[in-house]
């Protein structure tokens, strides 16, 4: 009686699994082993037709990329967002988060949807707004600016300022996210501690030392590390925005594997930047892994 | 007892900035849209339109025709919605309660890929899909959202808490699997299914990149892809653009606002317990 049970129960599983599990093998597991071997064919735009066409080339999409200027320049480009624009957005989320978790604060749950509306928000839509805004004669951001007599900054004409601005609208679109983690995790820190902390007369800078930052530590490496995985497929902003330009100073990673891919269908070259963005990213996780999981 | 951290003025003064800040480029994007031709690239700037018009978005759904990518983007997105809650609602539930050797193994294996980036996959994808004649199609655009780890991990995590004594019960009686599933699970996972169905909503919505590769043509685009394309042609008419946005932004953050609090509790979800 058991035994049949057992059986049906596991004939179900296969049922209630299966789909999903298809799905995933064909539609996402299967491409990325497949872009591994992408990565070391010449595919392009004949072999689309007729791909018995594209041959085995080894290393040499590798070797021209690691060769030439250009990947190096979008690597450059997409560790920059990555280092600068992460770590501002991951300290603008968790600013926030203390403001909003202050006892005495009013208005809670107004702030909190008014910070995270961004989020929700299409990219491509902002980036649009942004566009205007970044406008070097009639957007707001210069005109604010000359108001207390800084600019006018060519923020998307200026190679030295594309990225910063794109960072800039990064962080606004998307602190709101991580703002609500912090929160969650801010509310399972047992608040006796604070207590306790308060009749030793601890100061607010001791108690955020030593009970604040401790307590959000699992959570800090979650965002930390999500983050740094999401920063690295930075593609819609400059898409929208510069086209990569101005000079290629905003040309990502991805902005590059698109082109390559989809624009001169030299999918061959376009496969191997994926497969190095897979490794920079799996190497940056490791790091940071490494260095956050070894403080605790 | 000492002041916890800066005073309750201060406090509030920083949050309202803050507020202002963050809401500043979406209203300035509605007040925009409702400008005259030309009032949004005037020195200085303006934030209010002097006499409000609707003729970008007349513009936009007649001589545009932003009302098909509309549609486009509705089809998509509800139809990624209901086939996401379906499949990953099941196969959570059975990661979660049903017995299968290596099971827990097999769900670990998946929870790692999510650290793999959709990009490496993304060109061969294109290929077999384009083998399989859905380039250009709603359902190519779907395949991604359809099962996600992300969704099976949610569903999994809350089915987790559902007492196997309730299904018991119910295999007792002699209900089969699935009517265990949809009589006794269903109903307690329900909170769960809505959250996922908020998150795959909006992420079908708001997504630009797979789209922008699927789809070749301009009749089949979605709004995102029109209007990035539209940005193109149209680059000196910021009010129509702008109206442009308010069309594409605005469902998504009505949906949100109707469904904050389940929303939330995905982002969550997501970050405690994983």
């Amino acid at each position: 009686m058991n035994g049949t049970l057992h059986r049906r129960q596991e004939r179900a599983a296969w049922i209630f699994l299966g789909p999903a599990l298809c799905l995933i093998a064909v539609f996402f597991l299967l491409p990325i082993l497949a872009g591994l071997l992408l990565s070391v064919t010449d595919f392009d735009i004949y072999a689309i037709g007729a791909p018995q066409t594209a041959r085995f080339v080894g290393l040499r999409n590798y070797q021209e990329l690691l060769g030439g200027e250009e990947f190096w320049q979008a690597l450059r480009n997409t560790l920059y967002f990555v280092l600068v624009g992460g770590p501002l957005a991951v300290a603008v989320s968790l600013g926030a988060a203390l403001m909003l978790s202050a006892p005495r604060l009013r208005l809670r749950g107004l702030f909190r949807t008014i910070y995270f509306a961004p989020v929700v928000t299409t990219l491509v839509a902002v980036a649009i707004v942004w566009r205007y805004l970044y406008h070097p004669h009639y957007g707001l951001l210069n005109y604010w600016l000359g108001l207390v007599g800084l600019g006018p900054i060519d923020w998307l004409g200026d190679p030295r300022w594309a990225m910063p601005a794109i960072i800039l609208l990064a962080v606004w679109k998307g602190f709101g996210y991580n703002m609500l983690i912090f929160v969650a995790g801010l509310q399972s820190i047992p608040e006796e501690r604070y207590e306790a902390a308060a009749v030793d007369g601890a100061s607010a800078w001791q108690r955020f030392h030593a009970i604040t930052l401790p307590g959000l530590a699992p959570v800090f490496l979650f965002v930390a590390v999500t983050t740094m995985i999401g920063y690295f497929q930075l593609f819609a902003e400059p898409y929208v925005m510069t086209q990569g330009g101005p000079l290629g100073a905003t040309r990502s990673l991805v902005l590059f594997m698109y082109e390559e891919g989809f624009r001169w269908w030299r999918l061959g070259t376009a496969a191997a930047i994926a497969v190095l963005l897979l490794l920079i990213t799996l190497a940056a996780t490791l790091i940071q892994l490494r260095l956050q999981g070894g403080r605790r | 007892m000492r002041r916890k951290g800066v005073g309750a003025p201060v406090l509030h003064l920083l949050m309202f900035l803050g507020a202002l800040v963050t809401l500043a480029p979406l209203l300035w994007m509605i007040a925009a849209s409702f400008m005259p031709v030309g009032e949004a690239n005037s020195y200085p700037p303006r934030l209010w339109p002097s006499s409000p018009t609707l003729v970008h978005y007349r513009d936009l759904f007649t001589r545009l025709d932003l009302a098909r990518s509309f549609l486009n983007s509705v089809a998509i997105t509800v139809l990624a919605t209901v086939i996401s809650v379906l499949v990953n609602s099941m196969a959570g539930y059975g990661f979660a309660k049903l017995p299968l050797p290596g099971r827990d193994r097999l769900f670990r294996g998946l929870s790692a890929a999510l650290v793999i980036p959709a990009q490496v996959g993304m060109l061969p994808l294109f290929l077999l899909l384009r083998e399989m004649g859905l380039i250009n199609t709603y359902a190519g655009v779907l395949v991604p959202y359809a099962a996600s780890v992300y969704g099976i991990f949610l569903v999994r995590q809350y089915t987790l808490g559902l007492p196997d004594e309730l299904l018991d019960a119910a295999r007792v009686d002699g209900a089969g699997e699935l009517r265990v599933f949809a009589t006794v699970a269903l109903p307690v996972i329900r909170p769960i299914l809505v959250t996922l169905a908020a998150f795959t909503f909006l992420s079908a919505w708001n997504d630009f990149m797979w789209p922008l590769i699927v789809l070749s043509d301009s009749a089949r685009y979605t709004l995102p892809v029109a209007l990035a394309n539209l940005v193109g042609e149209h680059v000196q008419d910021t009010e129509l653009m702008m109206a442009g946005s308010v069309i594409t932004t605005l469902p998504a953050l009505l949906a949100f606002l109707l469904f904050q609090r389940t929303y939330v509790r995905g982002i969550t979800a997501g970050s405690l317990k994983g």
